[in-house]
């Protein structure tokens, strides 16, 4: 018997309500993805994503879409990490993101870390499209395996535009069939956790943070356009957790 | 064309100054992640499969003609590192003086308008294998290769490594250049219908890091 993964889109329209304020004219979960308005503070709208049934698993495919429009502010975060898993049906899982933010909006994108569990085999890409004067805090955390547990496959791809301009595109694969020398002294080295926070700040355009390591396997770098990256690797998420909060709130 | 060409291409004595560059390896040297031979190989193998793919890519794309602008906005977005960008460019610049001393050509002098300061040493590269009367698939080779000998020669001077030992870690590495330089031409032709967005991004998180903890040293035997 063979199984059909799971396919499911959840959807987030952020717009400014007029009154210095962020609506939600959509909030749609689907299937495993399930969202929830909860309490924001100020102008921002805060949305959790709820996950309603385990995975992805080989096979889903998931989507989440945010759209936030001019001079809106949105904030997304998950309820619980996402453990990629073997799943009954043949093949690979998808999780895509897709964010579009405009001009003078702002998104913040924190969710929490996704899980490579042994055997999965998942492929996540984000695409994240900024207008001129849109903010942008992205976080991604990833755990290769959980404790004691070799990572399963999985091939990651982070690409942001500004104004239509490819201003970061980085791919990651790694686990069991991933490129030779994923782990060795180039890539991974042994490390288990691996994250990425992107922040794009038109006042960078004027000024931008200056280029610095953040202890033995983290930096902060500027980007060629007004954003920074931060890239780390950890022995797990907690101290990854530590590291990408410490460079954000350096960075406010 | 000439096939020889490539030889005097890919020769590590074409003064392009890439012999002032480790390609990460001084910082993994220092780091304490490669040692000897066998973690030379594995750090060369990281390499190749990652930004040796990136670079190789864009060098078979440049060599088919693809505008070297449009590569080099893309070569910025894979390069997230400042240092690397920095290192990249001033590369770039060095292979342009040597090379259009070497094969004189419209296109090169071109380039080197458009970047007074240097475009990416892989664009810079494939323009100039197009200049030699070179193909994408030379490009791809000349390039992948690059993105290996250039830390196996760095770490015989750091680890004072025995060169044999070098030598054999790269030639191991041979059957995996083979396949890299076939997906770099690969997706290169793939450029021509869909635009640069289909190159390869593949990226080392450790080399990114490692470059910028280089970068940050006072003292340094090379450059990057």
């Amino acid at each position: 018997m063979t199984t059909a993964g799971v396919r499911a889109t959840a959807r987030i329209e952020a717009r400014e309500d007029g009154r210095g304020g962020t609506s939600l004219p959509v909030l749609e979960g689907q299937g495993p993805l399930a969202l929830r308005r909860v309490r924001g503070s100020g102008p921002e709208a805060r949305v959790m994503l709820v996950g309603a049934m385990s995975g992805p698993l080989g096979g889903d495919h998931l989507t989440v879409e945010a759209r936030v429009g001019p001079g809106a502010r949105l904030r997304v975060g998950s309820a619980a990490a996402t453990i990629a898993l073997p799943g009954q049906a043949k093949g690979e899982a998808r999780y895509d993101v897709r964010l579009d933010v405009a001009d003078e909006g702002e998104l913040h994108w924190l969710p929490e870390q996704l899980i490579s569990a042994g055997g999965s085999e998942l492929s996540v890409a984000a695409r994240i499209d900024l207008g001129t004067d849109a903010r942008l805090v992205f976080r991604e955390e990833q755990v290769l395996g959980r404790v004691g547990e070799e990572p399963g496959r999985l091939t990651s791809r982070l690409t942001v535009r500004r104004d239509g301009r490819v201003l970061l595109d980085q791919e990651l694969a790694c686990g069991p069939g991933a490129p030779g020398g994923w782990d060795g002294p180039a890539v991974l080295a042994g490390h288990r956790a691996l994250g990425q926070l992107v922040v794009v700040r038109p006042e960078f355009e004027r000024e931008q943070p200056a280029a610095r390591p953040l202890g033995e396997h983290a930096a902060l770098t500027p980007l060629a356009g007004p954003a920074v990256l931060v890239t780390a690797l950890a022995p797990d998420a907690l101290a990854l957790r530590r590291l990408l909060d410490a460079a954000l709130s350096d960075l406010t | 064309m000439s096939r020889a060409a490539l030889l005097v291409l890919a020769d590590g004595r074409f003064p392009a100054g890439g012999h002032a560059h480790s390609g990460g390896a001084e910082a993994a040297v220092r780091a304490g992640r490669i040692t000897g031979a066998a973690s030379l190989e594995d750090f060369c193998r990281g390499r190749l499969h990652t930004s040796g793919l990136v670079a190789a890519a864009l060098a078979a794309a440049a060599a088919l003609g693809v505008d070297p602008v449009a590569l080099d906005a893309a070569a910025d977005a894979r390069t997230p590192s400042l240092a690397l960008r920095v290192a990249a460019r001033r590369l770039g610049r060095q292979l342009a003086r040597a090379a259009r001393a070497t094969w004189p050509s419209a296109e090169l002098d071109a380039l080197a308008r458009e970047f007074p300061k240097g475009a990416h040493q892989p664009v810079v590269l494939g323009v100039t294998a197009r200049a030699a009367g070179l193909g994408p698939e030379d490009a791809a080779y000349c390039s992948a290769y690059e993105s290996v000998s250039g830390p196996a020669s760095a770490t015989v001077r750091l680890l004072s490594l025995d060169p044999f030992d070098a030598t054999a870690a790269l030639a191991r590495l041979a059957p995996e250049l083979d396949v890299v330089a076939h997906a770099a031409a690969t997706a290169a032709r793939r450029v021509l219908d869909e635009g640069v967005e289909v190159l390869p991004a593949a990226a080392a998180p450790l080399l990114e890091i490692g470059a910028e903890a280089h970068a940050a040293w006072p003292v340094r035997l090379f450059a990057s």
